[in-house]
């Protein structure tokens, strides 16, 4: 199943590599050109017809995660963060250290041997360290080096009402829309960029945006859903189950409300669940593409995604599908001449 | 094979008080090196193996097959499960586990809270409290109730992970990575003669004070009881003198708790041997079944092994296979050894 090898594959910010194999692999018979950027961007063309605006639609191929930044003489592991995670769900976990993906723990102190106060305050990533079982720092060498990088061990599960527990899932859902989408024909010219390094400030999509030069762009993501008891429900951001959500604000970007509402719109028409995304912070790849040049309209659609950045991601495939849903549906929409621009 | 129990043991949930599905693992592998398999009243499961004298004695290996865990507490109105636990639990180990919530029917859920950006400053320097986070099984909160009711056992889901220099990782090593040494005592005594009876007792409810050891020593009403655990193992941030080494062998224990003549046999054993054995001291609780064993009846012998574990209490328990083989061979030389001993006299201040 294509979410679950796509999640199951590792690439942190600037090692994407395992995921662009299999995208490549997925994408070939369905695309008229492929290329492979300076920073390594998938830069995939379906051609349209004449007159039809071209199309670039975004998703990150990037995951957040760790790195490998020194060993200690027992052959622990320290490391950094590599994107933005919450430091406190680290401790207690699995992990994939290097290509080799050898598997190690971050432990605790045992709770014996804790204060009291120890308890009350969440352990910061300069005070844990990876465990591969290593008898010494050399022992630990002959296997990881320093720089590798360290993903959750998490792998894809389905439960509860028609739910996907994996890692990664911001962005491999939005990868994997992507993918599907290029299986379709249509009158406009799809370009596909499949980007690098979205999680450490959108720099995939800086340059993709620039090459490909789009008419106008969508950008396909896996988004914060705080829809979770203890929280008020103004500051849910997106529902699960709800649909896909598209986004009105964020800290990147402000969207144009006509193309936002043009795609609610054509959902509610077609009888395809959709929701906005509250205005609220975070950000994606449409905060470096519209921007780019003389400035792209651009929009995001996305899968809500609750306990986002951690080993255990939890989407809807409803909203996923819908996902997919939504963007056929506005491709199929653009007219001759729409958005093209001199 | 020793691995094949081992993540057989670690991955089955048995939270204590609710053991029954760990003590299916340890029956299937205990009973090809037993006579006879015994479950009291409390639950634990004691696996017999006869010894040739004409009146044997007693001896009782115990080591716990319950496990910590969280035990639902409510359920609210958007189907999210509020819980408490069940043992000593770090509630920062908690969030974004994966866990079993043991209902009618086994679900899948994930442990969330308040999102991080949501959280103010002032709250992110604070450990989120157990109280404040919820178990997403992903139902409605009718669908929930068809399947989970107040006071339902909810586990950690973790498969076993297999680090380098056969070490491995998992939930429940403690203590199940004694229930394992239990399990290489038999099969090693197997191939030996040995006069005594040998109790092997997986033992139930550890977590909150050894109370299955309690009636399970008194029915069995051992000459010497030996309780296997786990010890806390070393790691960058330990004190060395507070810990020991994974992978140099099982830890003898010695103070109060532990019977002077048990741990001087035990350790004559291991030289004789050659098996690599570490020293832990007790100057009181040993927090272990052989607190509760001593004071059984009129008082009995015991022992005390454990296994050098880092991580203690978390879902990442880790322990050197190595050690759990060496302990086995340790208890069944030691059991050997007391072939024509009079225990009476041995036992003797």
């Amino acid at each position: 199943m294509l979410l679950k090898r796509l999640t199951d594959a590792c690439g942190m910010p600037g090692g994407e590599g395992e995921v662009r194999e299999i995208i490549l692999e997925e994408i070939k018979k369905y695309v008229d050109d492929i290329k492979i950027d300076r920073l390594g961007n998938i830069i995939a063309t379906k051609n349209g017809k004449p007159g039809y605006p071209k199309v670039m639609i975004a998703a990150h191929m990037d995951e957040v995660g760790l790195m490998v930044k020194s060993i200690d003489e027992g052959g622990f592991i320290k490391f950094a963060q590599a994107g933005g995670l919450d430091e406190r769900i680290l401790v207690s976990k699995p992990v994939l250290v290097g290509k080799n993906k050898i598997q190690g723990v971050i432990g605790a102190k045992a709770i014996h041997l804790q204060e009291k106060d120890e308890r009350e305050t969440p352990l910061k990533t300069k005070q844990l360290y990876i465990d591969i079982g290593a008898k010494s720092k050399e022992d630990t060498e002959k296997l990881v080096k320093l720089g590798d990088y360290v993903a959750f061990d998490s792998e894809y599960v389905e439960f509860g009402n028609n739910l996907v527990k994996a890692k990664a899932l911001d962005d491999r859902a939005g990868c994997a829309a992507l993918i599907e989408t290029l299986k379709h024909e249509y009158n406009v010219t799809i370009v596909a960029a499949f980007t690098v390094q979205e999680e450490i400030g959108l720099r995939g999509a800086t340059v993709a945006a620039y090459n490909i030069n789009p008419d106008i762009a969508l950008v396909l993501e896996g988004t914060l859903c705080s829809d979770v008891s203890n929280v008020p429900e103004h500051s849910y951001i997106t529902k699960l189950g709800n649909g896909p959500a598209i986004s009105l604000m964020d800290s990147r970007t402000i969207f144009p409300k006509n193309l936002a509402k043009r795609i609610f719109d054509l959902a509610v028409k077609n009888g395809v669940d959709i929701q906005y995304r509250l205005p609220s912070p975070g950000g994606n790849d449409a905060g470096a593409i519209h921007t780019i040049r003389e400035g792209v309209p651009c929009a995001a659609i996305s899968v809500p995604c609750r306990y986002i950045h951690s080993p255990a991601s939890v989407m809807s495939k409803d909203d996923f599908e819908g996902l997919k849903k939504v963007v056929k549906l506005f491709l199929e929409d653009i007219k001759e001449g729409e958005y093209i621009r001199d | 094979m020793l691995r094949d129990l081992i993540k057989e043991l670690t991955e089955a949930h048995g939270l204590t008080g609710f053991e029954h599905e760990a003590a299916k693992v340890v029956e299937k592998y205990f009973k090809s090196y037993s006579d006879e398999i015994k479950i009291d009243k409390m639950g634990s499961l004691s696996a017999i193996k006869k010894g040739k004298a004409q009146n044997p004695k007693r001896i009782m290996l115990a080591a716990h097959m319950d496990e910590i865990g969280l035990m639902v507490k409510k359920i609210d109105d958007k189907g999210f499960i509020q819980f408490t636990n069940i043992g000593g639990i770090d509630q920062r180990t908690l969030l974004t586990q994966e866990v079993i919530v043991h209902g009618k029917k086994k679900l899948f859920g994930v442990i969330g809270s308040k999102p991080p950006h949501l959280l103010e400053a002032s709250e992110k320097k604070k450990a989120v409290k157990m109280e404040d986070m919820l178990i997403d099984v992903g139902f409605s909160k009718d669908e929930v109730e068809k399947y989970v009711s107040v006071g339902d056992p909810i586990t950690i889901r973790r498969k076993m992970l297999n680090l380098q220099n056969d070490m491995v990782a998992g939930k429940a090593l403690d203590d199940r990575a004694g229930v394992a040494v239990m399990y290489e005592c038999l099969k090693e005594l197997s191939k030996m003669n040995h006069d005594c009876d040998v109790y092997a007792v997986a033992t139930v409810q550890e977590e909150v004070g050894y109370r299955g050891a309690i009636p399970a020593t008194y029915h069995i009403s051992p000459h010497i009881g030996i309780a296997i655990d786990v010890g806390f193992g070393s790691t960058p941030e330990l004190p060395k003198d507070e810990t020991s080494d994974l992978g140099k062998g099982p830890c003898i224990g010695f103070g109060a708790n532990i019977h002077p003549k048990v741990y001087e046999k035990l350790v004559e054993v291991a030289k004789e041997y050659n098996i690599p054995y570490q020293q832990e001291i007790y100057p009181g609780a040993t927090g272990t079944d052989a607190w509760g064993m001593q004071i059984t009846r009129g008082g009995v012998a015991t022992g005390l092994i454990s296994i050098p574990l880092r991580y203690m209490h978390t879902s990442v328990e880790t322990i050197n296979i190595n050690d759990i083989k060496n302990a086995g061979k340790l208890l069944a030389y030691f059991i050997v050894s007391l072939n024509g001993e009079d225990l009476e006299g041995m036992l003797c201040y």
